[in-house]
């Protein structure tokens, strides 16, 4: 994919080159991605949790690349994409410095947790801006946040409190919780029992589950087993893998839904929300990656769709204004969703509608209706100010 | 299989020449159109009763709706058909069909009736069609999924928005370029010019707000914001306007506030908001300017607003998610 990318980039650098200059500058965007993510293994993917990326989200920035073609004409900017990729964050800090010496100041980052992390925190205080566009971790938002990490990606508190308004809005208010042994596995389950605790939701009880068919641990890998000896109106299941999460439903001893890595999840992006202009941005994305869109898909593409609205609004390139519009109490980004996306100032997550999703529907949208905020209804979802543990 | 439909389609041309010579034949029949999205159908309303006169079966996901300007065809832009049908008034029946129109939204007319400047949402452009052979002229490229398409009253220019780029953007027509793109407010709708021709005013459905454009030099001369009380920006969308003849008032769809705003033109003031049903999306005015009639797009209803006391005198069922209206009388 990466030689593709180059391929197109050179084309697109002498585009600019040899034909008449249109616009007076190229605002060039950095594509960084971390080679060998485990999390993009095919054999990972296939096991499929529901919300699991369908693959890198490079196209997701390449779609809204195009559709950006009019942001920057009133101010003589056009968008380009420029990538890179290595195996450590040591690496990737090298690269990113190559690309700054290049002036990209804006750097779409498709890097776990802890890569991101580290490579961030070399650039601290410096003018760059990276965009956390396949992390859900609520770490990255809370005492690990950094001022120059910005996040179009929901993350998991955002989703719980998502899923868990909507059991609310049911009045299905008890939960059988099964968690998997993973250390992601305990963050879904922590981000869970946080929505629980926020909007009243009771979790019955908490089971650890294992895969496997050995008869010594059939109180652990038997779904039975694991959903008896207890009353409740939805399992809940944290897995971040999917293996388990995908056999549970229909197997539960009691006839009740199965939510979270299986059933019903709350998703940045399905392909079938029918509202909004979402359908057309799946049809395009769709055209250009051969397969449909997921969640990082979108957040790669929101955030370049992002950095253009700044350019057209702020009417320039200058990095401290564009910067500066993105924090904005009165900016509004258009993620296709409905409500308009805007980043909070306390943590730099994006503010945004969730999909509640099934693997073929959106059964509703979040926040729910009647789930309210003294300022805005979005921030019923993830880490309100007074909640953050975020200091810049 | 075949022999009918090649048949079906032979037919258009001579027809539409019959109905151009016999215009009375269909005048004034009082109907009212309204396109819905999910049904595929264009219901027919008796105008003085409101009652369903017939469901007109249309190609897939008719969205806009307009007449020729003698009003004995209409017109339906159907997006997931590829097809604009081309519907007898008279007759109340699809007659013709313009085909393979990838994705079209919206359109309008050049002042001869001879092209049909037309969104096409898939493809980020504005297509010129020659209605006659129905051949596509060109296609050009503009923002992302393109929506509300207007003629200038001159008859020189298109104004087409884009959704994606925030963009109205005026195409010239001799040239079939894009002469001029003007920053509105986020994600632009549709359109009204105000009848001296001075002002375009554009809604925009994720900033609660109007934008008055000057033609004269194509600069944003104010922005008119919608503010019902007890309703949050992020509620308030609009979407349709509806202008009065005499250029005094405008009626604008806000969507997700179910309402209708009402503007008086001069002072740019918000005077009323009407309750209609759920997510308002295109409004229009019945001749003598009694009637309001306002598709709304998630509870499946047209409600019909009693301009005089701008009060809702009734609501009627129609298709699944409503999406245009038009009035024929």
């Amino acid at each position: 994919m990466i030689r593709r990318c180059c391929t197109w980039l050179v084309c697109l650098w002498v585009g600019c080159t040899s034909l008449p200059v249109y616009a007076a500058q190229t605002l060039s965007i950095g594509y960084m991605q971390q080679s060998d993510d485990p999390r993009y293994d095919d054999k990972h993917m296939t096991a499929q949790f529901l919300g699991q990326a369908l693959g890198r989200p490079y196209e997701g920035a390449e779609v809204a690349l195009k559709e950006v073609k009019f942001h920057g004409q009133n101010a003589g900017v056009e968008f380009a994409l420029e990538s890179a990729e290595a195996a450590t964050a040591a690496e990737l800090i090298k690269q990113v410095e190559t690309l700054q010496a290049k002036g990209v100041r804006f750097i779409l980052s498709d890097l776990p947790a802890a890569t991101l992390s580290e490579v961030a925190s070399a650039f601290k205080g410096k003018d760059v801006v990276f965009f956390n566009v396949s992390a859900p971790d609520d770490s990255l938002r809370q005492a690990q946040c950094q001022a120059v990490v910005f996040h179009t990606l929901p993350n998991h508190a955002m989703q719980a409190d998502a899923l868990v308004q909507y059991l609310v809005a049911h009045k299905w208010k008890q939960v059988l919780v099964l968690e998997g042994e993973a250390p992601e596995d305990k963050l879904l389950t922590a981000a869970f029992e946080r929505a629980a605790k926020r909007y009243g939701a009771e979790i019955v009880a908490k089971r650890p589950f294992v895969l496997g068919n050995d008869p010594r641990e059939r109180d652990k890998n038997n779904i039975a087993l694991l959903t008896g000896d207890e009353d409740y109106d939805v399992v809940y299941i944290a897995d971040s893998h999917g293996e388990f999460a995908r056999n549970a439903a229909y197997q539960t001893l009691l006839p009740r839904p199965v939510i979270g890595s299986e059933g019903l999840n709350a998703l940045a992006w399905n392909w079938a929300w029918e509202r909004h202009g979402a359908p057309q941005v799946e049809k395009r994305f769709e055209k250009k990656a051969e397969r449909r869109m997921s969640d990082p898909d979108w957040a790669a593409w929101m955030a370049v769709k992002a950095i253009a609205t700044a350019v057209q609004q702020t009417n320039g390139a200058d990095f401290v204004k564009l910067r500066d519009f993105l924090t904005a109490p009165d900016t509004t980004l258009d993620g296709a969703k409905g409500n308009a996306s805007s980043f909070r100032p306390w943590d730099h997550q994006l503010r945004q509608p969730l999909l509640l999703s099934t693997h073929n529907w959106v059964v509703d949208r979040a926040p729910l209706e009647g789930f309210l905020h003294q300022t805005n209804n979005l921030d019923t979802l993830g880490f309100d100010e007074r909640d953050s543990q975020c200091k810049f | 299989m075949k022999p009918f439909f090649p048949l079906l389609f032979a037919l258009p041309l001579l027809s539409l020449s019959l109905l151009v010579a016999s215009p009375a034949f269909a005048k004034d029949t009082g109907y009212a159109f309204v396109s819905s999205e999910n049904d595929h159908i264009v219901t027919v309303l008796d105008g003085k009763t409101f009652a369903k006169v017939k469901d007109i079966k249309t190609s897939k996901r008719p969205r806009h709706l307009q007449f020729n300007p003698d009003k004995t065809l209409l017109y339906a832009a159907c997006g997931e058909g590829a097809s604009i049908d081309v519907i007898d008034v008279a007759k109340l029946e699809v007659i013709d069909k313009i085909e393979d129109v990838e994705d079209p939204e919206a359109f309008d007319f050049s002042q001869d009736g001879k092209q049909m400047f037309i969104s096409l949402e898939d493809d980020g452009a504005l297509g010129i069609l020659d209605v006659a052979s129905k051949k596509m002229l060109k296609e050009v490229e503009i923002g992302e999924e393109p929506e509300g398409v207007l003629t200038s009253h001159d008859g020189k220019s298109v104004y087409v928005t884009s959704e994606v780029a925030n963009t109205v953007h005026v195409v010239d027509i001799a040239s079939q370029a894009v002469k001029a793109n003007i920053v509105v407010g986020e994600r632009p709708r549709r359109f009204a010019t105000t009848p001296d021709n001075q002002e375009l005013w554009v809604t925009s459905e994720l900033d609660a707000s109007i934008s008055i454009i000057n033609l004269a030099d194509h600069t944003i001369k104010e922005k008119i914001t919608f503010a019902p009380e007890g309703f949050r920006k992020e509620d308030i969308t609009p979407v349709g306007i509806s202008m009065t003849r005499d250029g005094k008032t405008a009626f604008v769809t806000i969507g997700r506030a179910n309402r209708v705003a009402v503007v008086d033109v001069a002072s740019r003031k918000v005077e009323d908001y009407i309750l209609v049903g759920e997510r308002a999306w295109n409004a229009a005015l019945n001749k003598d300017e009694s009637l309001l009639f306002v598709a709304n797009g998630l509870s499946d209803d047209v409600s019909i607003v009693n301009v005089a006391d701008r009060k809702v005198t009734k609501s009627v069922p129609v298709g699944r998610v409503p999406y245009m209206v038009v009035v024929d009388d």
